[in-house]
């Protein structure tokens, strides 16, 4: 144990340890103030915090918990881009070698478990935050930003379901996006639709409604592919991850996790 | 054990199990919140729907096994009372649900079901909602009686004191992350995400099913049109929630688990997640087979099953079978009592507005209170549409095949 104490210390005090981490073992206050504030993750969170809002029983953990599944989804999804390639030849193909080449090969299972994960985290953390009336003033921008942030998991999450190309993959966006097909006004087959006319000639049809705009084509195709992929691995996540940056921006400018006035 | 099976068959119909689960949240908001207490009109409302059911059920078996299943569940419940958020009945209530979902895995239908791959989180999902509904309401439950008591709820106690984020924040993130890669490693390594056969645009599976958190959507299409079920009512749902915190005023009940600081908030939020949205996606993942047909949890997907198709729309039961006259040529003439009845449900919050709902109309203001009531309205027409479905076969209400507006 003594030598534990040693070697620890002897770790702490080195140069390299100091370069990076500036202070030693946060053993006092003034120490636990400057690891949290000298360190860019550890200060989103304020220095001091309410005691009932650490407690798990009341965050339930579920906003860390979308987070974290969400860095977990960056990692393992990074991962499988190395090996995926998003046109209709080799989609599935790849996914193939992935499941029956690639050693140890889990990340497709975690990125996929995580995916179900995270909508699950964050519909729980949503309840959570109305359960506690988390929502009132001065947090009302703040449960928007969750709202868009909701929305944006659901589309992450529908965007890959289409990657692996197979069977299940196709039916499931074919069914999904079938829907866009009756938005009023903009699908070809909506309600009033068929009243926006150029003389006889009906301006909304198969080949430019809404649907047409989400898939790229009059049915699920390689344009498709190529669509989801851009919006599965680039557009979504960036809005996504800015999005979380105001979100835990805000959690502290409204005054940390909420409590009792 | 067949009987068993047959009766947990019957009751999952989602007209069945719809009115049953409905009718526990309203009990468990009116009677286990209140510590018991029960104003003997709604109590006798409890009674006499029960009684209702069970004399309908001497001619209708599937109302008979719902009769005695209600009448089963409220002697618990009014037997347990404020007992329904002790730790030991939480523990009971886990036991018996993981015993009942780990006996049904035995049945060689539901197993088939419940263990593919994909709809192993949604099982996981039932637990984990049904575990943190009843933390929410146990806790609010304990701070109304403390404040009722003239207490103060239990967060405040601690909510003066500050503790430094190192160590006892960090910590906690710490021993959550970790637990969390345990929990992800575990099971992406004993379950194999699925890959079915190279995609084949010519050969559609049956049934076909969107992602399962799409899946409430997609069951509500069996009672409304496309553009309603996936994209007007969708947009309203996210357009509601985004509205939440700008319609409701009530400063109380902020920052701490309460229900009688907030009871209607807490209950229509509660109905439309838990018994609308969860029970539809429940309901499209695991009760939905072939051509979307409805199967018990132990019955078998036949692709062959054949279910009449006796729907019916309005103008079909007030002109024909009413009035005994052919459908009007006109669509004006012939969706009149439709178009009618549209407009005064959407008529009714002018009119609740002087009537009984003044109060809230004077407290919120116009806008709260139109904003409100509408999507309040909206929210409520999926209910509506489904009870009209199981009672008359209503297919449409307003049937306008001409403009594609079907509601
Ligand atoms: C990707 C999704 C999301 C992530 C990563 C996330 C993350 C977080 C985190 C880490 C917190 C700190 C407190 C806690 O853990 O409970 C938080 C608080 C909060 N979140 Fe989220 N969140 C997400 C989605 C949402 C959604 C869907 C809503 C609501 C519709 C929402 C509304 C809020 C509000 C109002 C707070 C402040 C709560 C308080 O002060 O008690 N968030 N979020």
């Amino acid at each position: 144990m003594a030598n534990l104490r040693k070697l620890q210390e002897e770790i702490v005090n080195s140069q390299i340890w100091k370069s990076i981490f500036r202070v030693g073992i946060p053993n006092t206050n003034r120490k636990r103030v400057l690891a949290v504030l000298g360190s860019l993750i550890l200060h989103l969170h304020p220095v001091k915090v309410r005691r009932s809002g650490v407690r798990m029983s009341y965050t339930w953990c579920m906003g860390g918990t979308s987070f974290f599944l969400f860095l977990v989804e960056t990692v393992t999804g990074l991962l499988l881009m190395f090996y995926y390639r998003p046109t209709i030849e080799y989609a599935y193909p790849d996914i193939m070698d992935l499941r029956e080449q690639a050693p140890f090969g889990i990340m497709r299972e975690m990125h996929r478990w995580g995916a179900h994960a995270m909508v699950i985290a964050v519909w729980l953390h949503m309840f959570r935050v109305f359960m506690t009336g988390s929502y009132k003033p001065p947090r009302e921008f703040n449960w928007n930003v969750g709202v868009v942030l909701l929305v944006l998991t659901l589309l992450l999450s529908f965007t890959g379901y289409l990657l692996p190309w197979d069977q299940l993959a196709i039916w499931a966006i074919t069914v999904g996006s079938n829907m866009a097909r009756a938005t009023p006004g903009a699908g070809n087959e909506g309600p009033m639709s068929g009243l926006i006319k150029l003389g006889d000639v009906r301006l909304i049809h198969a080949g430019d409604d809404a649907r047409f705009a989400l898939i790229g084509g009059r049915s699920i195709g390689p344009s498709t592919l190529l669509r989801f992929y851009v919006l599965h691995c680039m557009a979504i996540p960036l809005a996504a991850g800015f999005l979380m940056a105001i979100h835990f921006w805000r959690v502290r400018k409204d005054g940390g996790i909420s409590g009792p006035m | 054990m067949t009987f068993i099976k047959d009766f947990i068959n019957v009751l999952s119909a989602a007209s069945i199990s719809f009115v049953l689960l409905s009718s526990v949240f309203a009990f468990i908001v009116y009677f286990n919140l209140f510590d018991g207490k029960l104003k003997s009109k709604i109590g006798g409302g409890f009674i006499g729907f029960g009684a209702l059911l069970i004399v309908a059920g001497l001619f209708i078996k599937p109302l008979l096994y719902l009769g005695i299943t209600y009448f089963l569940i409220m002697f618990v419940l009014a037997h347990l009372g404020g007992r329904l958020w002790d730790h030991k009945t939480g523990l009971w209530m886990l036991i018996l649900g993981g015993g009942f979902f780990a006996l049904s895995m035995l049945d060689g239908n539901f197993y088939l079901i419940a263990a593919k791959p994909d709809n192993v989180p949604i099982a996981a999902m039932i637990f984990l909602l049904g575990f943190f509904t009843w933390v929410a309401l146990r806790k609010a439950y304990l701070n109304d009686r403390q404040m009722l008591a003239g207490g103060i709820p239990w967060e405040k106690t601690e909510s003066d004191e500050k503790l430094f984020t190192w160590p006892d924040l960090v910590y906690t993130e710490m021993l959550c992350m970790i637990i969390l890669t345990i929990v992800m490693i575990i099971w992406s390594v004993a379950l194999r995400a699925p890959l079915e056969e190279a995609a084949n645009p010519t050969s559609s599976p049956n049934p076909a099913k969107a992602p399962w958190y799409f899946l409430g959507l997609q069951e509500m299409l069996v009672y409304f049109d496309p553009w309603l079920a996936g994209v007007v009512l969708p947009t309203l749902i996210i357009v509601g929630l985004m509205a939440i915190p700008y319609i409701d005023t009530n400063p109380r009940g902020n920052g701490y688990y309460s229900f009688r600081e907030r009871k209607w908030e807490l209950g229509i939020f509660l109905y439309g997640f838990l018994v609308l949205w969860s029970f539809l996606i429940i309901t499209g993942t695991f009760l939905r087979g072939p051509n979307w047909n409805f199967f018990g949890p132990y019955e078998y997907w036949d692709p062959n099953k054949l279910v009449p198709l006796v729907n019916v729309d309005l103008s079909e039961i007030i002109w024909v079978k009413m009035l005994g006259m052919p459908l009007p040529k006109l669509w004006v003439i012939r969706e009149m009592f439709g178009i009618i009845f549209v407009l005064g449900y959407l008529g009714l919050p002018p009119l609740l507005a002087i009537g009984p709902f003044r109060r809230f109309y004077q407290k919120m203001g116009p806008p709260r209170y139109y904003v409100g009531t509408f999507l309040f309205l909206f929210m409520m027409s999926l209910p509506i549409k489904m009870v009209l479905r199981w009672l008359f076969n209503l297919k449409y209400i307003v049937h306008i095949q001409e403009i594609f507006f079907n509601v």
